[in-house]
């Protein structure tokens, strides 16, 4: 009987997470190839494909990501460096720049709007310091520049945080004696940090874009709060399509995105995969 | 007397020639708290201005037109957020109490005993987050029509539930690793059972660390929001609410929401910093 005991202290979770995770990932296939009454069709996806909308949602949750995903990076590096260095009040640096990790992405949409709204604190500063004569109209629906820029800034300060954890969670793990090495052997700053502790970060940097760019797929209230529907993305398409009841085209979107963070977790497997070596430390 | 002033003198040019490469690195580290701080002293100034200077442009940028409660008030008394908030902390104790009760015995399996298809367990709970949750909400939609639960808090905790499940396990597991397995074993050895072992000698030096799952859990409750919109329509969380009120509400009322979300998320952190690397790190377990 012993050999039983971890597999059913297993089964509850594991059956849980099969019923309510794995088992409607897969279903949502079954919705978005299916008619209403259960029939097999190619017609959702033809009707996703004409959707009025659609290369927009494409359109807009790719520049989102390709814009964000860099900046938050580099910008989290630099972060998760300055952490590390003995800074004195190093752990009220931590705590700010940590606690957006729970903050919604549906509040940070509202803490930048009002930064962003015409007559809002941006386009005031702005005025105060006699750049701007009038107002610009950042939200305006067909000011894209302003619309990215706004959800940008709002995404950023929100998941950067995330970013930085995950990198720091890496940058702990590398046995400091590497850097001390490369310092003795003379190697600056820059170049410990580029030649010794980038390369040791990658398994870390694979597992973080993996995860950061899943979620940029799904970049939903922010884009809501700031635009309205200014800047259709994938998921408000979604969202829009469930709450007319017409399940169908919404499974159709949630399933291009399931294709799209799958390419794109596969992508990052392949181009940063790590050899061997530096995994046995 | 002169060379000790020179000296000291000396040593204040060692320290100042010292210091422009830390100097940068604490201008860094001030900007970056100013950019994450600035938007919360802002929406902070917008929800507690007088109504009437929403209007004014440009606005001021310190509080010198007063300070009022009334955008707020309105904001907790407006119909619909007080039964929302309520069950936005219904659904997170609901989504609590399950990752908890399915996630300890799977922590504890984990931290525990070696078996055959571990390592694969623990691969898949590391790797379903790549799973986006967009995809599972629209077949679950159709499911919880089927059995009448569209619509109400339980089926919300539910989906809350699986997606905090799988980090629950990784926590919990990381927790229990550290309560020594000799105590359990010395527990056992006095004749108590494995499972008295547990209750007396693990779980009460577990709690911190349980503590900090269960408060994980319910903030990815708290904060999510793409779920509870499409689940529910007239029991909405407090965001499915706010998204419900997004397009006609006035800005006062969204400035005071903003705030309203953005505060408890400082309480939060303060509480779960000893515990961020094994919440939302990767690797270091």
């Amino acid at each position: 009987m012993r050999p039983l005991v971890p597999y059913l202290l297993m089964a509850p979770a594991m059956l849980f997470l099969a019923y309510f995770l794995f088992w409607p990932a897969l279903g949502a296939f079954g919705v978005a190839f299916q008619t209403a009454q259960g029939e097999w069709t190619p017609a959702n996806i033809q009707a996703l494909v004409r959707d009025t909308d659609f290369g927009l949602a494409v359109r807009n949750t790719f520049l989102l990501l390709v814009i964000i995903i860099p900046l938050e990076f580099t910008i989290a590096l630099a972060m998760a460096v300055l952490a590390q260095s003995r800074l004195r009040g190093r752990g009220f640096f931590l705590y700010v720049w940590s606690f957006p990790l729970a903050v919604s992405d549906l509040a940070a949409g509202l803490v930048w709007l009002s930064i962003f709204t015409s007559h809002g604190y941006l386009n005031s500063a702005l005025q105060g310091a006699h750049v701007i004569q009038h107002p610009i109209g950042f939200l305006n629906y067909d000011n894209l520049p302003g619309l990215l820029l706004a959800v940008v800034a709002a995404e950023t300060w929100r998941s950067i945080s995330l970013v930085m954890v995950v990198i720091m969670s890496g940058i702990q793990v590398i046995p400091p004696e590497m850097e001390e090495a490369a310092a003795i052997l003379g190697a600056g700053a820059w170049n410990r940090f580029t030649k010794v502790t980038l390369p040791l970060l990658k398994p870390t940097l694979q597992v973080g874009l993996m995860l950061r760019t899943t979620t940029a797929f799904q970049v939903f209230a922010v884009v809501l709060a700031l635009t309205g529907s200014g800047l259709p993305v994938l998921a408000t398409r979604t969202e829009t399509w469930a709450y007319a009841h017409n399940y169908q085209m919404a499974a159709a979107y949630a399933v291009l995105l399931l294709m799209l963070s799958s390419v794109a977790t596969v992508a990052y497997l392949t181009f940063l995969r790590t050899p061997r070596e530096v995994f046995q430390r | 007397m002169s060379t000790a002033v020179a000296t000291h003198g000396a040593a204040a040019v060692r320290v100042r020639r010292v210091a422009p490469g830390r100097l940068l690195l604490y201008g860094c580290a001030v900007l970056i708290t100013l950019f994450m701080l600035t938007p919360v002293y802002l929406i902070a100034l917008a929800a507690f201005s007088p109504a009437q200077a929403i209007f004014d442009y440009p606005r001021a940028l310190l509080p010198t037109s007063g300070l009022s409660l009334d955008n707020v008030r309105f904001f907790l008394t407006f119909g619909g957020i007080l039964p929302a908030l309520r069950n936005s902390l219904v659904v997170g104790l609901l989504t609590v109490v399950f990752s908890l009760l399915l996630g300890c015995p799977a922590g504890y399996s984990l931290a525990r005993y070696w078996f055959r298809g571990k390592n694969v367990a623990q691969l898949l709970l590391v790797n379903v987050r790549a799973i986006p949750i967009v995809i599972i909400s629209i077949p679950l939609l159709v499911t919880f029509i089927e059995w009448g639960l569209y619509d109400t808090v339980l089926s919300v905790a539910l989906v809350h539930t699986a997606i905090t499940l799988p980090l629950t396990i990784l926590i919990t597991a990381s927790v229990f690793l550290r309560v020594p397995a000799e105590w359990e074993e010395a527990a056992m050895s006095l004749g108590t059972s494995r499972f008295g072992a547990v209750t007396r000698v693990v779980l009460p030096n577990s709690v911190p660390g349980l503590a900090a799952a269960a408060l994980f859990a319910f903030v990815t409750s708290w904060n999510e929001v793409f779920v509870a919109v499409i689940l529910t329509l007239r029991s909405p969380t407090l965001p499915a609410a706010m998204v419900q009120q997004l397009s006609d509400s006035p800005l006062t009322f969204r400035f005071a929401a903003g705030l309203c979300l953005t505060v408890p998320a400082f309480v939060f952190i303060f509480f779960m910093r000893p515990y961020l690397f094994n919440a939302f790190g990767v690797g270091g377990k």
